[in-house]
């Protein structure tokens, strides 16, 4: 007979820190734009994870709100980043995050 | 006498869609294709959709598979598709060189030990106070999650509801205005082409044209 633990919020929380720290790691490590956008996206959906467990624990729906909200900025940030990089990667299709230094002082 | 005294559904749920989620999310990071990243990237987001059906937060996972899934991967491999760019990176040269691996390394390690401590310190609770039972944010059994959540977005939180509004047309006209196609005299101002220009003139050229 083997005990086994009882799935408890603090498995939730470690999972979207989890989540976080790998989407993090990837933007920090990866140079094509679309890539970084997706970890960036990764992190974001960790912390959604992150919102309704607390939601969740403290038995509070607004916690579900905020996701709500973070899906909203999530869908126009995707839409903006997506115009800018089809915009840099139509000028040189082979670019990365290095090439972009337009705005370097 | 069952051999796995202990095991409830809600574990399971947890241990494969726990997996699924650490699985994809490493295939977005570790994938030399941005095309094989995007599809991992699937598999996170449906894995985190079941755990939010785990947590009876139902409408947030529906919504997570159309808007995530639906919409927001669609867009990238739309985007990949279209300008061509799905061809393979040689992770071994294409990424930062090792030290500064090394160092993202140790700042995802440092991310994940600051909050796991964090977690330890209060011991697994939560420290805020929970909603009172009978307070218009305490989550009830006796109605639907979509039926509070729209009652709270609508109620307490409809200010911040009408200027995501004004957020999403900022965005479209944010991506009207990066697609639109420049008529080429507007082009001899803009500070990308002449950086183009400056270092492959024929390239710039023919974007322009």
């Amino acid at each position: 007979m083997i005990a086994v633990a009882q799935v408890t919020p603090v498995w939730y929380l470690a999972l979207g820190s989890l989540l976080f720290a790998i989407g993090a790691v990837g933007l920090l490590v990866r140079r094509n734009p679309l890539v970084m956008f997706m970890c960036v996206e990764l992190m974001l959906n960790a912390v959604t994870l992150t919102f309704v467990t607390f939601s969740r624990m403290l038995n509070d729906i607004n916690g579900q709100t905020v996701v709500v909200f973070v899906l909203v900025v999530a869908a126009a940030e995707v839409v903006v980043g997506l115009g800018i990089i089809v915009a840099l990667l139509r000028k040189e299709p082979s670019a990365t995050a290095d090439d972009i230094t337009v705005l370097r002082g | 006498m069952h051999l796995f005294e202990g095991v409830t559904p809600e574990l399971i749920v947890f241990i494969l869609a726990g997996a699924a989620c650490i699985a994809g999310a490493l295939g977005v990071v570790l994938n030399s294709n941005p095309v094989h990243a995007a599809l991992s990237l699937v598999g996170t987001l449906f894995g985190i959709a079941v755990l939010f059906v785990a947590q009876e937060a139902n409408f947030l996972a529906a919504v997570q598979v159309i808007v995530y899934a639906g919409a927001i991967v669609v867009l990238f491999l739309f985007v990949l598709m279209l300008l061509g760019v799905d061809r393979s990176e040689d992770l071994s040269i294409e990424p930062l060189g090792g030290g500064q691996r090394i160092a993202a390394g140790l700042a995802g390690l440092g991310i994940l030990a600051l909050s796991l401590l964090a977690f330890a310190s209060t011991g697994g609770e939560a420290t805020g106070a929970p909603a009172s039972a009978d307070s218009s944010n305490a989550i009830t059994t006796s109605s639907p999650d979509v039926a509070q959540l729209g009652e709270s977005l609508f109620t307490t939180y409809l200010f911040a509801f009408e200027v995501t509004s004004v957020l999403l047309v900022i965005a479209v006209v944010g991506a009207v205005v990066l697609a639109r196609k420049v008529k080429r005299a507007e082009y001899v101002t803009d500070p990308l082409i002449e950086a183009a220009s400056a270092s492959a003139p024929e390239a710039a050229a023919e974007v322009s044209g």
